[in-house]
């Protein structure tokens, strides 16, 4: 029988050698188990002369813990190699592109219709939208534009019929939205919009959105303020703006509204041709005879409506240089906004 | 309209220079489209006189002049016909600076042909002062010899091009335009005069009026003798050339200068040519007239005419007629100042596809008190120019413009603009601008309106006056906003912006197309749509609205395919259009494309092409946005642009609500598109329906699951299988999945098998294995009895 510390010699070699967790689990077992050499030897102490058996005892468990602490530390050993191992197997080149699905994204139109919107949005302002096969009423009639008023000239209208347009602005949603309710209104309607009109600065179809509030005691103060603050919104700047005198039928008074040139500050430059100022909306307060066709008293009730170019607004954030380009649906062109 | 500063000038000093003038102008609503100079800018251009002009010896062209001065006589070659001893002419001395061509360029002496010559006698163009000459410029014999051209000519004036508003007809005028430069600048304007005119010959024609609201005014008197050859004088010209016309004739350029002077149109007639009572009527249906520009009208009784006792003469308000007109024959004419009412004349220039100078103010409004003035003016004039004796003004009047009352309630002035103009300056505005004061208390004042403003006739309209002279930008800025209330917003209505977000996030981009798109474009991917066409289209091809979205997507992934893009994700949303039972519809849809390979190219990623599954997995994203599954379906469909063995209807709720499939091949053929294309479009007002989340609570009971597979004919829909399944397999069936399809080798030919995965568990209990045997057994009969399907083992 093999003394104790040749078993521990012996024991200490084999789990030096040990390559893996298993075989240190049949070393384990082969010594220090319940049926191992070392447990044998404690077994066999009773054959022994009594006096001797305490310390051939005691040797024989100095024996099974120094077995069992190597075992132990041969075991973290063993574990923290293959953790390496594994982490260096499963190394990944993380420069290569990850696996998805490009991502589409919303016309630069839409998105700056949903910008506004999102800026009204903040003062209660509800969307509103409407037909855009409109007929004559609301298109014109409604809005103060009777048959053969000059300011039809300025609108380039397409036909359907003698009594049915393509609606030229969204104000007829204004006049759709007061009838269909009571005041007070505070609403924007943004949507495409028709001129039978094509050049350089002019596309048949384009997009307005509309603005109206009606309610007791609105004045033009108001209208500018909220136009102004609207603006330095939108474009996030502090930028100068003036009101001109204009005249909308269905305004009065009506203001063109001008803003700085985003482009140079107002010096002048090819984008404001040389004046510093950009023509950006066209407002007023609603004409109290637009108030009246709609069944709105106008004593008790006033208000403002304002409407901008979408398109324009869009060029003069994102520069955008040719207005036809929003039409033509390049997607190298849309893929630059999303 | 376009005017010359200097002759604004003369009516009014508004004390600024012409950019102050500019800005003033467009911030009170006539806004300056441009400003130009009314010369080019040349310099060392003096008034010259030519003494001699000889021939040339070795030119036939050419004459040899000798021209002064004033002080210095010079020899100068010059090529123009008409230059003549005694002509005062532009001379360009050595040393003169002209502009031509692409850059100046100064004259100096040099040999023409062997002579010497000593600067150059310049025409209107080579000044800048016409578009084209055909001779020298030939000056006005007061000019001073010497003195330079500019400053006599007053060539540094500026011409300024207004873009009226339609409800400023009364600056169509230089008058009006000078009492509005006036009312801005606080500057007094001088009045024009207006002589009365010697009546020399009591030759008259009689005239009337027919339409007594349409023409309320018809003046008229006969001018005999003239001499229609006399030239219009320089001055005369000139002025007409800085507003933009022509010179014609001495007749046309008065009453033009009427126009463009009183704001106040004019018509001339041949009075030999006249024959009874010259009459304002309305046209009867059908009546024919030729006009001057020899273009034939047939008219329509909406139509005011002038007209005597045997034919029509001219349109009232827009242009005169051929038949009598003057001509370089005319020895009298018979010279028209009226007043038609903008009502009468509106639209009707536009309704025959015209727009003269004269429809243009009338429609607009003319001033209905300025008649009798404007033809005294225009006859003292005439009489300058072409001699000729003037007889009396013949009278017919209808019904004038009754004069319009307006009520300012001056606290309204504060309601509308948000601040407290002092009633007196308020006042002050409107009075400088021509309202009269009728009656007034502490509160309110009552206004008359003047004649020549139009536009006025609520208390708006002096408020916006008092807030355009006050200056808009001089009201303050306050931010009302009216009562703030919050939003309701429908949690069960999915907006749009959210169904679009799904589509971004499945890689599709939106695209916005023309709503009108080729007819043949409709015909061909929606042959049957009832289309609504446009009346007066652009072009052809865009001449239809779209009854679908798709052709535009077709159209857009065609541009794109040609600019090599290879992988193509589009939608768009927006209404289409079409005729149904008479009426135009309008509906709201939402469309969608893909093309080319299901996954971007990538390393990492099979190269895969896609397929009809991938574009109902996008449909299926769209409608689980807002409902539960099961309330939907796909039932095999047919749309004629979509391919019968790859298309399904949508249905929500049994209702059917649009279409997802690949597109005809016939249609790709038609596109040439080298690979399908998948295609959807459903109802927007269906997607965007949902319900509200209602939670049910989670039962505590493990959950059991048994894979059902079938085989079965290969048309028999799997979804058919699965809605069996669903109807047969309990309450207590929590999900039923579609795992595998198989066709081929072990099933048999025309034959598949379909593999589900039921999963069931109960609220309150754990369901028993005989339980879900029981339920099986129930849906493979029925499967069975159904579908002839056989059980897969």
């Amino acid at each position: 029988m093999a003394t104790p510390d040749s078993l521990l010699t012996e024991a200490l070699e084999a789990i030096q050698n040990s390559s893996d967790e298993k075989s240190l689990e049949t070393l384990r077992v082969y010594y220090i188990g319940k049926k191992g050499a070392v447990t044998a030897q404690l077994k066999a102490l009773g054959q022994l002369p009594a006096d001797e058996r305490p310390a051939a005892g005691e040797r024989i468990n100095v024996v099974k813990r120094e077995i069992d602490g190597a075992l132990t530390a041969r075991k973290s050993i063993l574990i923290e190699q293959s953790l390496s191992a594994q982490l260096e197997a499963e190394t990944v080149d993380v420069s290569l592109p990850g696996r998805r699905q490009t991502q589409g994204g919303l016309h630069p139109i839409t998105q700056t219709i949903e910008r506004i919107a999102a800026i009204f949005a903040g003062s209660g302002y509800e969307v509103a939208e409407g037909p855009e096969i409109e007929d004559d009423y609301h298109n014109f009639e409604a809005l103060n534009i009777p048959a053969h008023h000059p300011a039809r000239a300025m609108h380039d209208t397409f036909y359907i019929d003698p009594a049915t347009v393509l609606r030229t602005h969204t104000s007829p949603v204004q006049v759709r939205v007061m009838e269909g309710g009571a005041p007070p209104f505070k609403m924007i309607c943004p949507g495409r919009v028709y001129r039978c009109d094509s050049d350089l600065t002019h596309t048949p179809m384009f997009h307005q959105v509309e603005g109206l509030l009606i309610d007791r005691d609105v004045s033009f103060a108001d209208l500018k303020g909220t136009v102004i603050e609207f603006l330095q919104a939108y474009f996030e700047a502090d930028l100068p703006v003036r009101f001109r005198p204009s005249y909308f039928p269905f305004t009065e008074p009506s203001a063109e509204v001008d803003m700085g040139c985003v482009s140079c500050a107002g010096k002048g430059c090819r984008i404001c041709g040389n004046t510093g100022w950009l023509e950006v909306m066209g407002c007023g307060m609603v004409h109290p005879r637009v108030l009246e066709m709609s069944n709105i008293d106008p004593e008790t009730y006033n208000g403002f409506a304002f409407g901008m170019g979408v398109e324009r607004l869009a060029m003069l954030r994102y520069g955008v240089g040719d207005l036809r380009t929003y039409f033509e649906n390049d997607l190298r062109f849309l893929q630059q906004f999303n | 309209m376009i005017f010359s500063e200097s002759w604004l000038r003369e009516f009014v000093d508004p004390g600024m220079s012409t950019a102050e003038l500019v800005e003033t102008l467009t911030m009170a609503g006539l806004e300056v489209d441009n400003v130009t100079s009314a010369a080019s800018q040349f310099s060392g251009v003096v008034v010259g006189r030519v003494e001699s002009a000889e021939q040339h010896p070795d030119a036939d062209k050419l004459s040899v002049c000798r021209v002064t001065d004033g002080v210095t006589d010079y020899q100068v070659v010059c090529g123009a016909p008409n230059v003549r001893p005694g002509l005062l002419v532009p001379f360009a001395k050595v040393g003169a600076v002209l502009e031509g061509g692409e850059k100046p360029f100064k004259i100096k002496a040099a040999k023409l042909r062997g002579v010497e010559s000593n600067g150059m006698l310049c025409s209107a163009e080579e000044l800048g002062l016409a578009e084209s000459s055909d001779g020298l410029l030939e000056l006005p014999e007061t000019l001073t010899l010497g003195a330079d051209i500019r400053v006599v000519l007053d060539l540094d004036d500026k011409l300024i091009e207004l873009d009226l508003t339609p409800n400023r007809g009364d600056c169509l005028g230089m008058i009006g335009l000078a009492r509005e430069v006036g009312v801005l600048a606080r500057a007094p304007v001088n009045e024009l005069e207006f002589p009365a005119v010697e009546i020399t010959t009591q030759r008259s024609i009689p005239v009337a009026t027919a339409a007594p609201d349409a023409c309320s005014t018809y003046l008229g008197r006969v001018i005999e003798n003239i001499n229609i050859e006399a030239p219009s004088p320089y001055w005369l010209q000139e002025r007409l050339r800085r507003s933009g016309l022509r010179s014609i004739d001495p007749v046309v350029d008065v009453t033009n200068l009427m126009l463009l002077e009183l704001g106040h149109p004019m018509h001339a007639f041949d009075a030999d040519k006249l024959q009874g009572t010259v009459t304002a009527r309305f046209a009867s249906d059908g009546e024919k007239l030729t006009l001057l520009d020899d273009r034939d009208v047939v008219l329509d009784s909406q139509t005011l005419l002038i007209a005597d006792d045997a034919q029509a003469l001219a349109m009232a308000g827009i242009m005169g007629g051929l038949s009598s007109s003057v001509t370089r024959d005319t020895k009298s004419i018979f010279l028209e100042c009226a007043f038609f009412s903008p009502l009468a004349i509106a639209g009707k220039a536009r309704s025959y596809g015209m727009h003269t100078d004269a429809s243009h103010r009338y429609e607009r409004g003319v001033d209905s008190a300025l008649q009798a003035r404007a033809l005294d003016r225009a006859t003292a004039l005439l009489l300058e120019i072409v001699g000729g004796n003037a007889g009396p003004v013949s009278v017919a009047t209808g019904n004038s413009p009754e004069s319009r009352q307006v009520r300012l309630t001056f606290s309204n002035v504060k309601r509308l603009l948000g601040v407290e103009i002092p009633q007196a300056e308020c006042l002050d505005i409107l009075s400088r601008l021509g309202l009269v004061e009728a009656t007034s208390d502490t509160e309110s004042c009552v206004f008359t309106v003047p004649s020549f403003r139009f536009d006025i006739s609520i208390e708006a309209d002096l408020i916006e006056e008092i807030a355009r002279v006050f200056g808009y930008n001089n009201l303050p800025e306050t931010l009302g906003m009216g009562a703030q209330r919050l939003p309701k917003i429908a949690e069960s209505v999915r907006p749009v912006s959210a169904l679009k977000r799904i589509l971004v996030a499945e890689g599709y981009q939106e695209a916005i197309n023309y709503s009108f798109i080729d007819p043949d474009l409709a015909k061909n991917v929606y042959p049957e749509s009832q289309t609504v066409l446009l009346q007066n289209p652009l072009s052809a091809e865009m001449s239809v609205m779209r009854p679908s979205v798709l052709p535009g997507l077709l159209s857009t992934l065609s541009y794109n395919l040609n600019r090599q893009r290879e992988r193509v994700r589009l939608f768009e949303e927006g209404l289409v259009f079409e005729r149904r039972d008479g009426a135009i519809t309008q509906t709201r849809k939402l469309a969608g494309l893909v093309y080319g390979s299901l996954n971007p190219v990538s390393w990492n990623q099979p190269k895969q092409a896609v397929d009809f599954y991938d574009i109902k997995g996008a449909v299926e994203s769209l409608l689980n946005l807002g409902l539960g599954t099961g309330a939907y379906e796909f039932v095999k469909g047919e749309h004629s642009a979509l391919h019968p063995g790859q298309c399904a209807e949508v249905r929500l709720k049994g209702e059917p609500i649009g279409f997802v499939g690949a597109l005809h091949p016939r249609l790709q053929r038609h596109f040439g598109f080298p690979s399908k294309a998948y295609l959807f479009e459903l109802d927007t007002a269906a997607l965007v329906e949902g319900r509200l989340p209602a939670a049910s609570a989670l039962s505590r009971y493990p959950e059991v699951s048994r894979d059902l597979a079938v085989v079965v004919s290969a048309g028999i829909a799997a979804g058919d299988l699965a809605s069996c399944i669903r109807v047969n397999a309990g309450d207590d069936l929590t999900e039923l999945t579609t795992f595998d399809v198989y066709e081929g080798p072990g099933v048999g030919a025309g034959r598949k098998s379909i593999a589900f995965g039921l999963t069931w568990q109960h609220p309150s209990r754990t369901l028993s294995d005989e339980e879900i045997s029981a339920i099986i057994a129930k849906c493979i009969k029925a499967l069975e009895s159904e579908f002839n399907a056989e059980l897969r083992i």
